[in-house]
């Protein structure tokens, strides 16, 4: 049987070809104004500056650098359409997010390659997550709009007035919709802040806004840097901001907002500790470190970036999550078979090499992915550092990149412990078969979330958030309506 | 739009899996032993095994890739005619189209094997002569094992003299869930012992063992009892192979096949119609236990009509037009 002649293999693996998602499709323009009081200003009317595709190195287009000036006649656009928003009926702000869901559904394919040139995660993830999730939150927030009075904060809840939102660049137009589909559901006005290094898929959101006919000021749209945040921040007219990105910079703005008495919810960096106990079940645990620390190249503030491991099976989970490690593509953001993309920017890349480098040095064993890396653009190799100790600055700061590294623990009780070990508190994972193991454990742990035999798992009804440096207020669910209602 | 510079290497997803080369088979003499074996096994989480067995269905396969998979699944195909109203006619005509699936295209590979009932293998070795597809007989009072063992062992004997080189063998599932795991492995080794030389692949009936759990210990149960292949279904039952049960049985072989240097293969039978799903069990196979495991050899179809469509989709490959389906034969 054995030379049988039909039984010779005609393939030594599934070396997949190339299987790219098509540009055409994204309709960059050269440059873009901003997005104020319901219409584009022109391009050339700003100061430019160019976001690059991080998978080479090259410019997709150029920007406008939102100045002081810009942020006032935003906020002001915003103040100006606030009595009518906020006090048009429930049901009729509900027709626009409706609308807007429904718009990003029909450009899905147009977002997602946007999505990707722009910020270099895998074609995969912005089809299959990224967007489809954007819209899932406009759709369920404008399910909740015309029931505020039932959402348990009062009989007539009202909204705050005008929301400044400085989203991240890791999810940048799922970040969009988590900060504007509650604030419009609430009846707030906006004025949105992308992030430097990713604007492009929240200047496509402008264009949605439009053809869905939003009246004019109710969300605007200002690119630009740190100083633009700034400006946006230091408005007196504003009265209310929501952040999301490093805490450094998050406490900045605390202090700044505290002094104003402006509404604040801060949404932070982590440290996410993914528990492994020896009864987990197996292949779905490996998989479930993967999606934590790889998913989005780590660029995740609720990464499972330590994993804590018991150490009666530490040898043989590592050795199953480096063969896993091993198998990961990573490469061209825009092909469908690639698993792991580029690192969003330089700056990035950096930070995630020094604190690599910086985990050798401290005695933690480096174990890297044998892949090969393109030779232009922003990229990192997926690594897995063993034989971490809690004091090594890899355990304790946040990398926001693919690196994982690896604890152990004797006792459920040193597990809670450990993962308490840290000055954040976002999200962790249990893994285990026994439940009431796991309810014990999350029990203790200090984080907003706690995935039990999952992990990253997101939704528009469950509410996600942290605690302690992480910060606070929460996003999605009932609970994300809390943040723009003045209660 | 500028692209992406290319690195020389990129991961081609396969598993690396390293198999000792000296076995070490489990020693399984009493029904004790054999608990402890499967109660070491891991659990598996039914959620995260089906969000794992999703994702991997959005691998997109072009060009050279999708070409070699549909020849690749074309040799894997177990031609399966398992109806009371089997005659001699119509499994000479399926041994004809296993052996040459598309006589318009002479490239195209030969199927694996022909599945039939003991009674009808004379006439499918003899139609094949000549060939290289194998002939598999199901036996062991298949679909529902019901019968004694004697009378199992006369059907695989039957099976086996009339010159089948593949048993395909059902268990007792009735047995393996009331927990007589003895006698479940004990009927395995002998009917392992009745083959000869024929290659036995053992049918768990994961539509009836219903939990990933079962299908985990059952597939074991059955490696450690000697099976050259574990087979998902009978297609009698209303669900057969699913792109879950694909993954947590090819996590099995390879674990099994790491822990004691023994390669056992795996067979998805009923209900795979379209060339699309089979590819998206090959990609499982590919991912999960391997470059091994990608052969007829270690990996099989039980199907009757995903044959045309991989030879459709093969044909629209090579010409770059869809083509009728009527352009290939019935059986």
């Amino acid at each position: 049987m054995d030379d049988h002649p039909a039984l010779a293999s005609p393939l030594n693996a599934l070396d997949y070809d190339p299987a790219p998602e098509s540009t055409a499709v994204a309709h960059l323009r050269e440059s873009y104004g901003l997005f104020v009081d319901g219409a584009f200003t022109a391009p050339e009317a700003s100061e430019q500056f160019a976001t690059l595709n991080p998978a080479t190195g090259r410019s997709l287009a150029t920007v406008a650098h939102g100045t002081v000036d810009d942020v006032d006649r935003a906020v002001a656009a915003a103040r100006r359409a606030f009595p009518a928003w906020s006090t048009r009926p429930g049901s009729e702000r509900a027709k626009y997010l409706f609308r807007i869901a429904r718009l990003i559904q029909e450009r899905s394919r147009e977002l997602a390659v946007v999505e990707t040139l722009d910020n270099g995660k895998p074609i995969r993830e912005t089809r299959d997550i990224d967007i489809p999730l954007a819209a899932a939150h406009f759709f369920y927030y404008a399910g909740w709009a015309d029931k505020l009075e039932h959402a348990g904060f009062g009989p007539a809840p009202r909204p705050i007035g005008v929301a400044g939102q400085i989203i991240p660049w890791n999810f940048p137009l799922l970040m969009a919709a988590w900060k504007l589909a509650p604030a419009l559901a609430a009846g707030n006005t906006c004025v949105l802040k992308p992030a430097e290094t990713t604007p492009l898929s929240a200047l496509v959101l402008a264009d949605i806004i439009q053809q869905a006919e939003l009246p004019p000021g109710v969300v605007n749209i200002v690119t630009g840097d740190g100083r633009t945040g700034s400006a946006l921040v230091e408005h007196p007219d504003v009265d209310k901001i929501a952040f999301t990105g490093s805490t450094e910079v998050g406490r900045m703005i605390q202090r700044r907002a505290a002094a104003a008495g402006k509404h604040l919810t801060l949404e932070l960096g982590g440290k996410g500790a993914n528990i492994v106990f020896e009864d987990a079940p197996v292949d779905e645990m490996v998989e479930g470190i993967i999606d934590g620390i790889f998913f989005n190249q780590g660029h995740v503030c609720c990464a499972g970036s330590r994993l804590l491991v018991q150490e009666s099976v530490a040898d043989e989970v590592v050795r199953r999550l480096m063969r896993r490690v091993d198998q990961l593509r990573v490469g061209d953001p825009l092909d469908k078979n690639t698993d792991v993309g580029a690192i969003n920017s330089a700056a990035q890349l950096a930070r995630i090499r020094e604190l690599a480098d910086a985990g050798e040095a401290e005695g933690a064993e480096r174990l890297t992915s044998a892949c090969a890396l393109p030779s232009e653009g922003f990229w990192f190799p997926p690594t897995v550092f063993t034989n971490v100790a809690q004091s090594h600055r890899i355990a304790r700061e946040e990398i926001f990149g693919p690196v994982l590294s690896v604890l152990t623990f004797r006792t459920p009780a040193e597990a809670v412990a450990k993962a308490n070990d840290t000055t954040y508190g976002l999200a962790c994972g249990v893994w285990s078969e026994k439940g009431s193991r796991t309810l014990w454990v999350a029990e203790r742990l200090r984080a907003g979330v706690v995935w039990a035999n999952t992990y990253n798992k997101f939704d528009p009804t469950s509410p996600f958030g942290g605690v302690r440096e992480s910060g606070f207020g929460r996003e999605g669910g009932r609970h994300g309506l809390e943040a723009y209602l003045d209660v | 739009m500028e692209q992406v510079s290319t690195p020389s290497r990129i991961a081609s997803g396969s598993a690396v899996v390293r198999i000792p080369d000296t076995a070490s088979l489990p020693v399984i003499e009493t029904e004790a032993a054999l608990r402890t074996l499967l109660a070491s096994l891991s659990g598996v989480d039914a959620v995260g095994a089906a969000a794992r067995a999703a994702k991997l269905a959005t691998r997109s396969l072009k060009q050279s890739t999708k070409r070699d998979a549909l020849d690749l699944a074309i040799s894997m195909v177990d031609l399966t005619t398992l109806e009371g109203a089997d005659t001699p006619g119509r499994v000479r005509s399926l041994c004809a189209k296993a052996w040459r699936p598309d006589p318009g295209d002479p490239t195209t590979p030969s199927a694996a094997a022909v599945c039939v009932y003991p009674d009808l293998v004379a006439t499918a070795r003899e139609a094949l002569t000549g060939s290289d597809v194998a002939v598999a007989s199901v036996a062991t009072a298949f679909p529902s094992g019901r019968a004694s063992l004697a009378v199992k062992l006369a059907d695989v004997a039957e099976a086996v003299a009339a010159g089948a080189d593949e048993v395909d063998m059902v268990i007792d599932r009735g047995a393996f869930l009331s927990g007589r795991l003895g006698q479940v492995f004990d009927e395995i080794v002998a009917v392992r012992e009745a083959c000869g030389s024929a290659h036995l692949k053992v049918i768990l009936e994961t539509g009836e063992l219903v939990t990933l759990d079962a299908v985990r210990r059952a597939s074991w149960l059955a490696m450690a009892a000697g099976a050259d292949f574990i087979k998902t279904s009978t297609g009698k039952v209303a669900v057969s192979a699913t792109p879950p049960v694909a993954l947590v049985m090819l996590e099995a072989a390879r674990d099994f096949a790491e822990a004691t240097g023994r390669v056992v293969g795996v067979k998805l039978a009923g209900g795979i119609r379209s060339a699309k799903e089979a590819l998206r069990y090959l990609v499982i196979v590919n991912e999960t236990a391997g470059a091994l495991w990608l052969s007829p050899r270690y990996f099989r179809f039980g199907a009757s009509s995903l044959l045309n469509d991989l030879l459709a989709q093969r044909t629209k490959q090579r010409r770059g037009v869809y083509v009728r389906p009527e352009l290939f034969s019935g059986d």
